[in-house]
C-alpha cells in the first residue's frame, strides 16, 4: 500500500478532480495559482527589462544609427503582426469568457483561433527574419552591411558597428519574444486538448485564465517592442 | 486574505489509502514517516514531497560545497609561497573562477532556502506542502541540470573568467568554456526564481488558520524577503549572461568597446542582480539565527516587528546599491556619491538586527548547545563583515581597498562567517527533525569551535593583506615577499577550517544510523515544526493545526515543562 | 593623499572596533550572566521602540560622517588639479606603456619627480585593467575605448609597487611594475638623457601628416572647427546639446567624427577608427590640448610645463 508517491494523488472522485491534495479549497488553489502566475510575469518583466535597459542606453548614445537601422525594418509586416497579436489576445479573452458561461465548443474554437493567429505571427516574423538575412542585416555575420545614412544628414553614412548593435538587440528582443510565443502556442495546444476533453467550464478554468495572462503579457511586450524597434524615426 | 476553514479530507484514492496518519504503522512495526514511507530511487526522483526534495537538494549542495572547498584549498596552497609554483597561471585563474561560480551559484544561493527553507516553510506555517509541489521538483531538476553543466565545464577544462564574467575579457579574449559556464548559471538561475516564486505564494496562500503575518517565525519572513530578491533580480542576471553567451558566439558588439559597445553596461546588469544576490545568501541565515537565539535564550525575539521590517528593508534597499562595486570602474562622480549614500542605508537594518539579537539574550536563560555556538559565531563574524562593509561603502577608502584582499576578506566574513555559520547552525538545530536522530553534541561543539577558529585565522589576515595592497586574483606575488607571512597564516587557517567542515558531514552521516532517536521536540523549541513527530509524516500534520499563540512563546513552553516534566 | 586615506581608515577602524567591542562584550556578558540556571526562568521582553530607534539613528549619524568624509576625499582623488604633469598610459595584456609629455616612453616603469602632481590619462588596448599604486592609495580601472583619469602627488623618493587590480587574463599577476619617485634633480638628469620629441610635437607632425590641418585651421575658421583654445571649453552641438571638450570628447571626435557634430559644421570628417594606434591618438589629443593654452606655440608650452625645482 505504501508504494506510490503522493504525487499521483488525484483527489476524490466526487470532488473537483482538479483539487490537489495539499490545498484545502478550490478557492485557495485558484488564488495560489493566479498569484503564482502574476509573480512569474513580474519575473518576465525583469527578464525583458534587462534588454530594454541595454536598448535605451544605446539608443540614447547612437540615436542616428538606430533610427537609420530602424527604418530598414518592414513597417507593413510589423503593423500586420501587431494587429494579429492584438486579435489573438481578443480570442483568448473570448475563450475564457466562454468557459465562464459554459460554452464548451466555443472555448475550443477560440483557442484554435488563438493558435492560428499565434502561428501566423510567427510565420510573418520568420518572413521578416528571412528578409534580414537576404539584406545582410544579421549581426555577427561577416557580410553585415546596412546601406543608408543618418536621418536628416545625407552626408553621414550609418556607422556599421552601431547598426550592428541595433540589430543585435532587435534579434535578441524579438527572438526572445518569439521564443515566448512558441512556448505560448505549445501551452495553448495543451489547453485546447484539455478543453476538447471538456475539462474547463464555469466551475474550473484556472489554467485557461493563467494561460491567458501569459498570452496577454507576451502581447504587451510586443506592444512595447513595436514602437521601440520599428518606429524610432518614421515620418509620414 | 483567504484562509482555509477546514482541513481537506484525505483523498480516498485507490493509489493512496492511509486511514489516519497518526496510526500509520509500517509492517516492520516502525512509525511511518516521510523517509520510510517508500523506498527506491524512483520514489525520490519523482517525489513532490517538499521534505524529500529538500534532502535531494542537500545532496547536491553538499557535493558542490566540497568541490568548491577543494578549489579553495588549492588556491590557499598555491599562495603559501610567493612564486607561482604549485599550478600554472591559467590553472590558478580557473581555480578561483570555479571556486566562485560553484560556491555562489551552486552552494550559497540555494543552500539555506532550498534545503532548510524547503523542508521547514510549509511546516512552520502549518501547510501540507509548498503551493506548487511539482514546480518545486522542477526547480531541483533545473538545479541539477545547471549543476551537470557546471561539472561538465570543470571536467572539460574549466573556465577562467572570474565569477563575475567581466566583458570584454569573457566575450572576446578567453578560449575556455565560458559558454557552458554561462549556461550553467542561467539554468540554475531559473531554479532559484521558481523556488522564490513558490515560497512567496506559499507564504501568502497556505498559512494555517490563526497563522497571521505577525505570528510568522522570522525564518519565514527571511525567506519571504529572500524570495522577493530571487524573483526580481535573477532574471536580470540571466539575460545579462545570455547576452554574454550570444556576444561570445556571434561577436555582436553589445559589450565590446571596439564595436561601440559598453563594457560597463554589463557590470551594471551583472551587479544589479549580484549585489542583491548577497542578500539572497545572508537573509535566510539571519532567519535561522533568529530562531536559534530565541530558542537557546528561552525568549521571545527582541522587537519582532523591527526584525521583520529590517528583513524587508534590506531586500528592498539592497536593490539600490549595486554600483558600489564600481567606484573605480569609471562611473561618474555623482553616481558614485548616490550609491555610496544608499549603501549606508542598507547598513542600518543590519545594525538593528545585530543589536536586537544581542538584546534577545538579555535576561534570558542561555544554554550553549551547538546551534547556539554557531549563532554566537554568526553574530561576531557578521558584525565584523558588516563593519568592514562600511569601509568599502566609504568612497575615499574604497578606492584603495577595492579589488584587493580586503574585499575578499569582507565578503568571506559575510558569506562564510555569516551564511555558512548560519547554515551549519540550522542544520544542527533541525537535524533531529529532519533525520529523526540526534547528532553527537560533543563533536558538534568541537566542530563549531574549529570552524570559528579556522575561519578567523584564514580570513582575518586577508584584511591586513588588502590594506597592504595585495590585489585579489594574484597567482604570483614574488615581487612582494612581504605578503607571505599573512598568506601562510591564512593557509594554515584554511586547513583547520577544512577539518571543521568535514566533521559535521561525518557525524551527521554517522548519526543517521547510530544516533539516538530524536524526540519530537529535543530543544523544547517553539514553532509548529516541533509539534509534529521527528521525522515528520508525509503530509506533516495529522490534522489542521490552528495557531492561537504568538511566535516564540517560550514563556508558555517553559511553564508547561515545569508543570509536566518531560522525560528525556 | 595617502595620509588622508589613512586618517579616514584609522577613524573607520577605531569606530568599528568600538562598535565590535560593544557588541562582543554584550554578547559575552549576557551569555555568561544569563546562563541557564535551575529554577530561573527567562524574563520575556517584547522589545523597545525607543532602544531600536536609538540604535538605528546613532549608527546612521556615524555612517553619515563616514559618508561625507569619504565623499570629500573621493572628490579630491578623482579631480586632477590644473597644471599636472600628464602621463599618457596604454595598458595591454600584460604590460603598462607610459608616455610622458616630454616624449619619454617607458614600459612597466614610471619615473616621476617628488612634489609634482601627476595626471595619468589611461586607456586599454584590449580588456579592462586597473592602475593601482597601493602606496599612493589610488586605483582606477583602465577601459578599452575611452580615457579614464587618475592622479597622485608623490612626496617621498623611492620605488613603489604598481599593480593591475582588475583581473585581465592569464598573466594578470604578472602585470606589475613600479613607480620610481625621484628627487627633482635626479629626475631632470633622467629626463635629459633621451633627447626625445615632446608628445605634443609628435602630435603636431601627425596632425599635418594626416591632413587634419587642411580643415582645422588655428588662425581662421576652416571647414572644420578651429581647435585653438578648445580644450575644456563647452562646445555647442548642432542638436542643441552642449558638451565639454575633455579628453574623451577629443578622442571620440577623432575616431567617430559624426557622433557629435559641432553646430554650424558639416559632418565631412572621415573616421580614423582603426587607422591610428592608441599612441598616435594620444599624441593628437596632447597636441590639441596644447593648443588650448597658446594657440601657436605647442612645443614651448610643453617646455614651460616641465618640472620646476
Amino acid at each position: 500500500m505504501h508504494t506510490s508517491p503522493p504525487a499521483t494523488v488525484e483527489g476524490e472522485a466526487h470532488e473537483n478532480p482538479a483539487l490537489l491534495h495539499h490545498f484545502a479549497t478550490e478557492e485557495q488553489q485558484k488564488n495560489a495559482a493566479s498569484l503564482g502566475m502574476w509573480l512569474f510575469l513580474i519575473t518576465e518583466i525583469m527578464f525583458f527589462g534587462g534588454m530594454f535597459c541595454a536598448y535605451l542606453v544605446y539608443r540614447y548614445a547612437y540615436f542616428g544609427d538606430f533610427a537609420a537601422a530602424s527604418s530598414s525594418l518592414d513597417l507593413k509586416l510589423g503593423t500586420i503582426n501587431t494587429i494579429v497579436l492584438i486579435g489573438s489576445s481578443l480570442t483568448v479573452a473570448m475563450a475564457i469568457r466562454c468557459a465562464q458561461v459554459g460554452k464548451q465548443k466555443a472555448i475550443v474554437g477560440y483557442l484554435v483561433l488563438t493558435i492560428i493567429l499565434g502561428v501566423a505571427f510567427l510565420g510573418i516574423k520568420a518572413i521578416e527574419y528571412k528578409q534580414k538575412f537576404d539584406e545582410h542585416h544579421v549581426p555577427g555575420l561577416a557580410n553585415f552591411h546596412l546601406e543608408g545614412h543618418v536621418p536628416r544628414h545625407a552626408d553621414v553614412p550609418v556607422n556599421q558597428n552601431h547598426a550592428q548593435i541595433y540589430f543585435s538587440l532587435y534579434f535578441a528582443m524579438t527572438g526572445m519574444h518569439a521564443l515566448h510565443m512558441i512556448i505560448g502556442v505549445g501551452l495553448f495546444a495543451y489547453l485546447t486538448y484539455k478543453a476538447y476533453k471538456g475539462r474547463y467550464g464555469p466551475g474550473y478554468y484556472t489554467p485557461l485564465e493563467n494561460g491567458g495572462l501569459y498570452w496577454h503579457f507576451v502581447d504587451i511586450v510586443w506592444i512595447y517592442l513595436f514602437p521601440l524597434l520599428y518606429l524610432i524615426d518614421r515620418h509620414p | 486574505m483567504h484562509r482555509p476553514a477546514t482541513w481537506p479530507r484525505r483523498p480516498r484514492n485507490r493509489k493512496f489509502q492511509v486511514t489516519s496518519m497518526a496510526t500509520a504503522v509500517l509492517e516492520t512495526g516502525e512509525r511511518e514517516t516521510y523517509l520510510n514511507r517508500e523506498y527506491g530511487i524512483k520514489s525520490w526522483l519523482l517525489t513532490v514531497d517538499h521534505k524529500r526534495i529538500a534532502l535531494l537538494y542537500l545532496m547536491g549542495i553538499t557535493f558542490f560545497f566540497f568541490i568548491g572547498g577543494f578549489f579553495a584549498l588549492l588556491i590557499r596552497l598555491e599562495l603559501l609561497t610567493p612564486a607561482g609554483d604549485l599550478v600554472q597561471a591559467d590553472t590558478y585563474n580557473k581555480l578561483f573562477t570555479m571556486h566562485g561560480q560553484v560556491m555562489v551559484f551552486f552552494f550559497l544561493i540555494p543552500a539555506v532556502p532550498a534545503v532548510l527553507g524547503n523542508f521547514l516553510i510549509p511546516i512552520m506555517i502549518g501547510a501540507k506542502d509548498l503551493a506548487f509541489p511539482r514546480i518545486n521538483l522542477l526547480s531541483w531538476y533545473l538545479y541539477i541540470i545547471g549543476g551537470i553543466l557546471m561539472v561538465y565545464t570543470i571536467l572539460a577544462g574549466g573556465v577562467d573568467t572570474g565569477w563575475t564574467f567581466y566583458t570584454p575579457l569573457s566575450t572576446e579574449f578567453l578560449k575556455t568554456n565560458v559558454t557552458t559556464a554561462a549556461l550553467a548559471v542561467f539554468v540554475s538561475g531559473f531554479s532559484s526564481i521558481l523556488t522564490g516564486l513558490n515560497f512567496i505564494v506559499t507564504t501568502h496562500r497556505m498559512r494555517a488558520p490563526g497563522m497571521t503575518w505577525n505570528r510568522l517565525p522570522l525564518f519565514v519572513w527571511a525567506h519571504y524577503a529572500t524570495s522577493i530578491i530571487q524573483v526580481l533580480g535573477t532574471p536580470v542576471v540571466a539575460i545579462a549572461i545570455v547576452l554574454v553567451a550570444l556576444e561570445r558566439l556571434f561577436h555582436l558588439g553589445i559589450f565590446n568597446p571596439t564595436l561601440g559597445g559598453d563594457p560597463l553596461l554589463f557590470q551594471h546588469l551583472f551587479w544589479f542582480y549580484s549585489h542583491p544576490a548577497v542578500y539572497i545568501m545572508i537573509l535566510p541565515g539571519m532567519g535561522i539565527i533568529s530562531e536559534i537565539v530565541c530558542c537557546f535564550s528561552r525568549k521571545r525575539v527582541f522587537g519582532y516587528k523591527a526584525m521583520a521590517i529590517a528583513l524587508l528593508g534590506i531586500a528592498v534597499v539592497g536593490f539600490l546599491v549595486w554600483a558600489h562595486h564600481m567606484f573605480v570602474a569609471g562611473i561618474s562622480l555623482y553616481a558614485a556619491l548616490i550609491f555610496s549614500f544608499l549603501s549606508y542605508f542598507v547598513a542600518v537594518p543590519s545594525a538593528i538586527k545585530v543589536f536586537n539579537w544581542t538584546s534577545t539574550m538579555y535576561k534570558g536563560s542561555i544554554s550553549y548547545q551547538t546551534p547556539m555556538l554557531y549563532a554566537f559565531g554568526f553574530i561576531g563574524l557578521f558584525t565584523m563583515g558588516g563593519l568592514t562593509g562600511l569601509f568599502l561603502a566609504c568612497l575615499g577608502v574604497d578606492v584603495h581597498v577595492t579589488d584587493t584582499y580586503f574585499v575578499v576578506a569582507h565578503f568571506h566574513y559575510i558569506m562564510v562567517g555569516g551564511m555558512v555559520m548560519a547554515y551549519l547552525g540550522g542544520m544542527h538545530f533541525w537535524w533531529p527533525k529532519i533525520s529523526g536522530r540526534l547528532y553527537p553534541e560533543g563533536w558538534g561543539r568541537l566542530a563549531a569551535l574549529l570552524v570559528f577558529v579556522g575561519f578567523n585565522l584564514t580570513f582575518f589576515p586577508q584584511f591586513i593583506l588588502g590594506y597592504m595592497g595585495m590585489p585579489r586574483r594574484y597567482w604570483d606575488y614574488s615581487h612582494s615577499p612581504e605578503f607571505q607571512i599573512l598568506n601562510v597564516l591564512s593557509t594554515a587557517g584554511a586547513t583547520i577550517l577544512a577539518v571543521g567542515y568535514l566533521l559535521p558531514m561525518i557525524y551527521f552521516l554517522w548519526s543517521m544510523r547510530y544516533g539516538k532517536p530524536a524526540p519530537d521536540n529535543p530543544w523544547n523549541a517553539a514553532g509548529l515544526e516541533w509539534t509534529i513527530p521527528s521525522p515528520p509524516t508525509t503530509f506533516n500534520f495529522e490534522e489542521q493545526p490552528v495557531v492561537t499563540w504568538e511566535a516564540y512563546n517560550y514563556d508558555e513552553l517553559d511553564q508547561r515543562r515545569e508543570e509536566v516534566p518531560v522525560a528525556h | 593623499m595617502a595620509n588622508n586615506v589613512d586618517a579616514l581608515y584609522i577613524f573607520l577602524l577605531v569606530v568599528s572596533a568600538l562598535m565590535s567591542v560593544l557588541i562582543f562584550t554584550m554578547v559575552i556578558f549576557f551569555a555568561v550572566r544569563y546562563r541557564k540556571k535551575a529554577g530561573v526562568r527567562a524574563e520575556q521582553i517584547d522589545g523597545s521602540h525607543a532602544l531600536e530607534i536609538t540604535w538605528s539613528v546613532i549608527p546612521f549619524c556615524v555612517f553619515m560622517v563616514f559618508f561625507v568624509w569619504g565623499a570629500e576625499l573621493y572628490f579630491k582623488e578623482r579631480r586632477p588639479p590644473q597644471n599636472s604633469a600628464e602621463v599618457y598610459t596604454v595598458a595591454k595584456q600584460w604590460m603598462w606603456k607610459f608616455e610622458h609629455m616630454e616624449g619619454q616612453r617607458e614600459i612597466n616603469e614610471l619615473h616621476v619627480p617628488v612634489g609634482r602632481d601627476v595626471k595619468m590619462i589611461m586607456t586599454s588596448q584590449d580588456v579592462i585593467h586597473s592602475f593601482y599604486v597601493p602606496a599612493f592609495r589610488i586605483k582606477q580601472d583602465v577601459l578599452p575605448g575611452r580615457y579614464t583619469v587618475a592622479w597622485f602627488h608623490p612626496t617621498k623618493a623611492g620605488t613603489y609597487h604598481l599593480f593591475c587590480a582588475e583581473y585581465c587574463g592569464t598573466m594578470h599577476s604578472g602585470m606589475v611594475g613600479s613607480v620610481v619617485v625621484m628627487e627633482p634633480k635626479d629626475y631632470q638628469a633622467w629626463m635629459g638623457g633621451g633627447g626625445n620629441q615632446p608628445l605634443a610635437v609628435t602630435g603636431e607632425k601627425l596632425f599635418a601628416e594626416l591632413g587634419c590641418a587642411t580643415c582645422h585651421k588655428t588662425d581662421t575658421q576652416g571647414r572644420g572647427p578651429n581647435l585653438a583654445a578648445l580644450f575644456n571649453k563647452p562646445v555647442l552641438l548642432e542638436d542643441g546639446r552642449t558638451v565639454v571638450a575633455d579628453e574623451n570628447y577629443l578622442r571620440e571626435s577623432i575616431l567617430q567624427p559624426t557622433a557629435k557634430i559641432v553646430n554650424g559644421f558639416k559632418p565631412v570628417m572621415p573616421t580614423f577608427q582603426g587607422q591610428i594606434s592608441d599612441e598616435q591618438l594620444n599624441a593628437l589629443v596632447a597636441y590639441v590640448k596644447s593648443l588650448g593654452q597658446q594657440s601657436n606655440a605647442p612645443a614651448r608650452n610643453v617646455a614651460a610645463a616641465a618640472p620646476q625645482p
